[in-house]
């Protein structure tokens, strides 16, 4: 892995959440570049939230988001069209459009932002989506596939523009163990070959394992961040009685 | 059947619970239950369960109930069948009784009609920042005609065009027959009948054609944008057009209100020629001819009357094909939001016709058009 102690996004005093209600207080961390950098924790921690923040789609109420050193947080217009630039996002219910086939989902952000000709333009498409697999099913439409391609799918347009970093929520959710663990293959090689940053918002073990370099773990009563590092170090020697519990699948003895 | 009998010994209340509980049982003997617990005064209170053969969730939720009527402790379950105890033990009566918690608050009217106008207020905000967004990605498409995606743009042009000719047309033949069938007969008491050509005429070319185009395509049209626009934000296209660094009014908006531009006149024409049409035939069986229905359209009709139409329907169409948008774009999480989307934009987008066709009769009235 192509993974360095340099910083590629930096998270400062990130205060979250809706209305008067607080999710996530005063939040900081770095995203290293190269890494595979994962954001876990319990259902209604802010995992998602806190992704949708640090791809600019939500205001904080306080802090800021560094994005290869620019602020996403106060950016406008070209400037925020250039951080937007940099990364790729795959959402949770894979969001691609519904009227387009999946080339031409692919080859929208390649439209936009590019001056390169239609043949050009298809050639790199369909290069993404043999990328992730899915080298027959250039002109299906996103509901005549299923769910997992639909995710290697959006996979594939995430990378249409080759971005520096790719934000994944959470990929394998939903999926059966066999289309997850591809999944989880098909990132690794990704992260590994293009030296791509992910980070990536699930709360499957086997998922966590598979590709983490890195881990940071939220908790909704803490409102913030519990735990960060390797996720088989927390996994072995955590001494947090929720990271232990987390890591090793042991319920509550009363459901909260 | 459920039994309850309750009897007092030293310093104890026994409530011997027997037979069946469960949710069509429970009730003959919960409130009774219940009482007897809270008239023990100072006794301890054991409820004796070894008559009960069977019970379910609500014969549970009933044993819970009369343990949180006193402190912890002082109602005591007994002699319940191990497979009903495991069921009861899943629970903590005083945490069940906490974590309910207050009950939401319902506020004053005054507070209501303050909430109301706020919302008002904000979607006002909303229309009119939208306006400035929308017109702003006009501007930018004209100065850049290449940047507009012509493709959704005729796709678009389809489904708000050709594929309303034949409800437009229906409608409008309608109303011409309508029109002309009403007015004739009293107009025939004063051998009159002739100028129930001229009403036709002025009134759906300068009225009725460009309105009643605008009404089917906001019921039609503005609708289906915002149930397309919608299902796009639910399913985070939206977000998804965003994180891209593309603005969804340019990439959504835009091409939806030029394709709604380009069709809306034309449709407009169809309607006022198809209603022109119901009324001349019509008037056939009035013996009058179509020549001189014809005739008697072109003296009254002139063309600052059929303009006043036409340049109505630009309007119309941006109207409608704005709120539509507009609507779609400020959809919340979850299907019914889709619908409720789609609802709004057909009532504020006839509401805003109403309104701004009132504006331009006043506007006519004083430029004498």
């Amino acid at each position: 892995m192509a993974e360095s102690s340099e910083p590629i996004i930096r998270v400062e005093g990130l205060t979250a959440g809706y209305d008067d209600f607080i999710l996530l207080d005063n939040l900081d961390f770095e995203v290293r570049r190269g890494e595979v950098f994962v954001i876990l924790g319990g259902s209604g921690c802010g995992k998602s939230t806190l992704l949708k923040h640090m791809i600019g789609l939500y205001d904080p109420k306080a802090g800021h988001v560094y994005i290869d050193g620019d602020d996403i947080v106060t950016a406008e217009g070209e400037k925020r069209r250039a951080i937007l630039r940099k990364i790729g996002v795959m959402y949770q219910s894979g969001a691609l459009f519904g009227s387009m086939t999946l080339l031409e989902n692919v080859r929208l952000p390649l439209e936009e932002y590019t001056d390169l000709s239609d043949s050009e333009m298809d050639l790199i498409a369909e290069m993404k989506l043999e990328l992730v697999g899915l080298e027959g099913f250039c002109n299906h439409l996103p509901n005549e596939i299923s769910g997992g391609m639909q995710k290697r799918a959006a996979i594939a347009r995430a990378m249409a523009l080759d971005p520096m970093i790719l934000f994944l929520d959470e990929p394998s959710a939903g999926l059966d163990p066999i289309t997850s663990a591809g999944l989880d293959a098909l990132i690794r090689r990704l992260a590994d070959n293009l030296g791509a940053t992910f980070v990536i918002v699930t709360h499957e073990l086997p998922s966590i394992f598979a590709v983490a370099d890195r881990v940071i773990m939220l908790d909704k009563r803490k409102k913030g961040i519990i735990a960060e590092g390797d996720p088989r170090k927390l996994r072995d020697q955590s001494t947090d009685p929720w990271v232990h519990q987390f890591f090793h699948r042991e319920a509550d003895t009363v459901v909260a | 059947m459920a039994s309850l009998s309750v009897s007092d010994t030293d310093g104890q209340r026994i409530l011997a619970v027997a037979g069946r509980l469960d949710v069509n049982t429970v009730r003959a003997v919960w409130e009774r239950a219940k009482q007897a617990v809270s008239d023990a005064g100072p006794r301890r209170i054991t409820v004796d369960a070894n008559g009960v053969d069977y019970c379910d969730g609500a014969g549970i939720a009933m044993f819970v109930d009369l343990m949180r009527q006193r402190p912890k402790g002082e109602v005591t379950i007994d002699n319940l069948k191990p497979a009903f105890r495991n069921l009861l033990v899943q629970f903590e009566p005083e945490r069940i009784t906490s974590s309910m918690g207050e009950p939401p608050r319902r506020g004053s009217s005054i507070e209501e009609i303050g909430v109301v106008a706020a919302g008002i207020g904000r979607d006002l905000h909303e229309q009119i920042a939208f306006i400035g967004e929308t017109t702003l990605a006009l501007v930018n498409a004209i100065r850049h005609p290449l940047a507009i995606r012509w493709r959704d743009v005729w796709a678009i042009c389809e489904r708000v065009g050709a594929d309303a000719l034949p409800i437009v047309g229906l409608i409008s033949f309608l109303l011409g027959v309508i029109l002309a069938f009403q007015s004739a007969i009293p107009m025939r008491k004063f051998g009159a009948e002739i100028f129930v050509a001229d009403l036709i005429g002025l009134a759906m070319l300068r009225e009725l054609g460009p309105l009643i185009t605008a009404i089917l395509l906001a019921g039609r049209t503005g609708a289906a944008f915002a149930a397309e626009i919608g299902t796009m934000k639910v399913n985070q296209e939206v977000d998804a057009l965003s994180t891209m660094g593309l603005d969804p009014v340019r990439f959504l908006v835009t091409p939806r209100i030029i394709a709604t531009l380009f069709m809306t006149p034309l449709l407009t024409l169809w309607a006022d020629l198809i209603s022109l049409f119901g009324g001349a035939l019509t008037l056939q069986s009035f013996s009058i001819p179509y020549v001189t229905f014809v005739h008697e359209v072109e003296g009254i009709v002139d063309f600052s009357d059929f303009m006043a139409g036409f340049v109505k329907s630009f309007v119309f169409a941006v109207l409608v094909s704005g709120i539509g948008c507009l609507r779609g774009l400020q959809t919340a999480a979850g299907a019914s939001a889709v619908g409720t989307s789609a609802t709004r934009a057909v009532v504020s987008g006839i509401i805003l016709l109403v309104i701004v066709d009132g504006i331009f009769a006043v506007v006519y009235f004083y430029l004498d058009i």
